[in-house]
């Protein structure tokens, strides 16, 4: 008799726990990959496919499964390694590219055929035009990444570094100069 | 009158050193040789300048247009002719340019047509433009625009209003001077800000080390019969902070997290400030020239009253500076900074040069390290903890300092000041500040750029779609039609078998009436027959019959009318 009450009483627990679990996979379920979201958020956004996704979020995509490896993305640069590193906790890696400076593509309105294929290319619908009429950049939404450089058929669209004016300008980080202490003086000039 | 006062957390008492600059009355500063006013001198937007090189200024005239409403106007200070309206260095950390329009005097000195406000018949509203007209900002450091200040919190009833004059900065000196001077401009300034506001209070607190101001001030209030308290509170940097000294005079405690201490009740000005609105309101002048104090290491410290524009090295030459001095810094030794370039204009925010020398700031001895003694977390007068900041500061751990509320921080340089390894708090502080601005900047920009993105691509599977079912609508269309030529052709029973091949009743439709149009058109041929030929002699249609016969023989086709024979064509021969 006692082990059947035994048993009854384990498999209620289990009933019970089994319908608490249930009800929990229902409740809380998680609707998509939520790293990915983690890892798109380190990601500067600038959907300029330097990684060799089609975009940030594909690149996302891409390391949450494994495919890809963290170093591949220039415009977030090695702070943003160290950040995916941190988050993933893998090794940090020198970046695959060179980093650059944050940049602007400029349109030289006076060399525009306005062929449209620029405003194509954009990731970012920064720049405004129609066809056969003039097109520009606008600056603000421009995210540097050189993806309406190839397609434009008469090269007239540069990238210029952005400047450091007073309203971007930071405060650096303080370092200690290293100042020149005065030396021994050598054997020559005590001779 | 005796008020109650309070105390704030920490502070620091460094040596004061303002009798060396508070000695001799204000001097009027000589006009120089070019003026450099820069357009950007509050916080806020870039007013737009509304000169050109080759034009004709008189002193006043407006030269740059407020952008926004938290901007403020700003003027020619002297008479003259603009040269350029070009980039020139500031007088900032970075030593960066920013659009300025440099003015040559022609010596004359000449006014623009100025008056005073009338203020009878000029609503809150009306004075709060004709201060930003006017140019008038915030001169105790910070320069916010003035008239964004003199609204109360919906909802929060104003209690009271702080004229700030304690000065707390080492060596500066300008406040001092101009109470003892100008004390009536600053009472009627003070009176202006009282009407607008409405508080049940006005204070001037005043630090107890400038005895001669603390007089002046009393006899111009007593002079004038306003009820203003004029609280002299003790000596102990930064007493002139506008949270400690609000602390001190009332006891209220402004919020770390609270933008504006108008939420509370209180709203702060500088004492400088309720002079210029004054002059604005009370003459019609335009903000253009302040109080600055030249002390340091000069042989004849003291203050000047400068135009705006002045470049910094012809205005310090006025207090004889020793051979060996090597910078200036603006602001005091407690936050202000070296300039990096000694020829950057004075702004409207500032309030006092130092001549920078070896002998009276010794280089600092080398940073060592931390021994978290907590000699900073006592001196913090916002009770927080420095050497915590540093540290997650240094490790760039910015997610940390904002646990540690580093947005608090007001930058006053005391953790510094006392700071037994010499490590400079502050910078780090500031570092860290700057970094988290700008993260979150790029944050926002990445965050748009994110969404344009997927805009576009939603923008492109749409057109895709669209596209794709217009392709598939006129390949249906087609194919009807198809059927239906081939329906008709069969010459079957027009309106059973295009009704079969259709696909939709639409379609069915259409056909049936296409079918039943082509019947309609068939009898109707059928029925206009040439009507010559209805009533024929036998000996005509002979004759009609022999022709179709030969006809026929030449192969010429029949009509496809001749459904009738032996009734057609009937000619006469």
């Amino acid at each position: 008799m006692d082990i059947l009450l035994a048993i009854a009483i384990m498999a209620l627990g289990a009933v019970v726990l089994g319908a608490a679990l249930g009800f929990a996979s229902i409740k809380f379920k998680v609707e998509g990959d939520p790293l990915v979201e983690k890892i798109d958020a380190i990601l500067p956004q600038t959907q300029c496919g330097q990684c060799g996704y089609p975009g940030c979020k594909p690149y996302a995509e891409a390391i949450a499964k494994g495919e890809a490896d963290i170093n591949l993305c220039p415009p977030g640069g090695m702070e943003g390694v160290q950040r995916l590193a941190d988050l993933l906790g893998r090794e940090v890696k020198p970046l695959e590219a060179e980093e650059k400076p944050k940049q602007v593509a400029i349109i030289d309105e006076n060399t525009c055929i306005g062929c449209t294929l620029c405003i194509q290319a954009c990731p970012v619908d920064a720049i405004v035009g129609a066809a056969k009429q003039m097109h520009t950049i606008i600056a603000q939404q421009c995210t540097g990444c050189e993806l309406c450089l190839p397609p434009c058929p008469v090269e007239c669209i540069h990238m210029e570094v952005i400047p450091e004016t007073l309203e971007n300008w930071k405060w650096k980080y303080p370092v200690v100069a290293i100042q020149p202490v005065a030396t021994r003086p050598s054997a020559e000039e005590a001779a | 009158m005796l008020a109650k006062l309070f105390k704030f957390y920490g502070g620091v008492k460094p040596p004061s050193n303002k009798t060396l600059s508070n000695q001799q009355p204000i001097r009027p500063a000589p006009l120089p040789s070019r003026l450099v006013v820069p357009l950007h001198q509050s916080i806020g937007g870039t007013p737009r300048p509304l000169v050109q090189a080759g034009d004709p200024v008189l002193k006043g005239q407006k030269i740059g247009e407020a952008d926004g409403w938290i901007s403020a106007a700003v003027h020619a200070p002297t008479s003259g002719t603009v040269v350029e309206v070009a980039m020139h260095v500031r007088p900032h950390v970075s030593g960066l340019e920013s659009l300025c329009v440099v003015i040559e005097p022609d010596g004359k000195d000449e006014w623009i047509a100025h008056g005073p406000a009338d203020r009878a018949a000029m609503s809150p509203a009306d004075i709060c433009q004709f201060l930003q007209e006017h140019g008038i900002v915030g001169l105790g450091g910070a320069g916010f625009p003035t008239h964004g200040k003199l609204k109360a919190t919906p909802g929060v009833p104003m209690a009271e209003l702080i004229i700030n004059a304690a000065e707390c900065e080492p060596y500066i000196t300008c406040d001092d001077l101009l109470m003892r001077e100008r004390a009536d401009d600053i009472v009627r300034g003070t009176a202006v800000f009282r009407d607008m506001l409405q508080p049940t209070r006005v204070i001037i607190g005043i630090e107890d080390n400038k005895p001669e101001a603390i007089a002046a001030m009393q006899k111009a209030v007593e002079a004038q019969g306003e009820a203003f308290a004029v609280v002299p509170v003790p000596t102990l940097y930064p007493a002139g902070g506008a949270k400690q000294l609000i602390r001190v005079l009332t006891g209220k405690e402004v919020p770390g997290a609270m933008r504006s201490t108008a939420d509370m009740g209180v709203q702060v000005f500088n004492v400088g400030t309720a002079y210029a609105a004054w002059r604005a309101i009370g003459h019609g002048e335009p903000l253009i020239s302040r109080i600055v104090t030249l002390t340091g290491n000069v042989r004849s410290a003291g203050n000047v009253e400068a135009l705006i524009g002045t470049p910094m090295d012809e205005l310090l030459k006025l207090a004889e500076p020793n051979p060996d001095t090597d910078g200036i810094i603006m602001g005091g030794p407690m936050m202000g900074f070296l300039v990096p370039n000694e020829h950057a204009p004075i702004v409207k925010t500032s309030n006092c040069l130092i001549a920078h020398s070896e002998r009276l700031f010794p280089p600092k001895a080398p940073e060592m390290p931390c021994i978290r003694c907590g000699a900073c977390a006592r001196a913090c007068p916002h009770e927080l903890q420095p050497f915590e900041l540093y540290w997650h500061a240094r490790a760039k751990d910015f997610g940390k300092t904002q646990q540690y509320h580093i947005f608090d921080c007001i930058e006053c340089g005391c953790c510094s000041f006392v700071c037994p390894s010499r490590i400079p708090l502050v910078q780090y502080f500031r570092f860290a500040k700057s970094e988290i601005w700008a993260r979150e900047k790029e944050k926002k920009a990445a965050d748009e750029a994110k969404q344009r993105f997927e805009f576009k691509q939603f923008r492109e599977e749409r057109e895709k779609a669209e596209k794709a079912e217009k392709l598939a609508k006129a390949a249906a269309a087609q194919a009807a039609k198809k059927a239906a030529e081939a329906a008709a052709a069969s010459d079957a029973p027009a309106t059973e078998q295009p009704a079969e091949a259709a696909a939709d009743p639409a379609e069915a439709a259409k056909k049936a009436a296409i079918a039943a149009a082509m019947a309609r058109a068939k009898a109707q041929r059928e029925a206009a027959q040439p009507k010559n030929t209805d009533e024929l002699t036998p000996e005509q249609a002979k004759a009609m019959a022999e022709i179709e016969a030969r006809r026929q023989q030449a192969g010429i086709v029949p009509e496809p009318a001749d459904a009738l024979p032996a009734t057609t064509e009937a000619k006469p021969e």
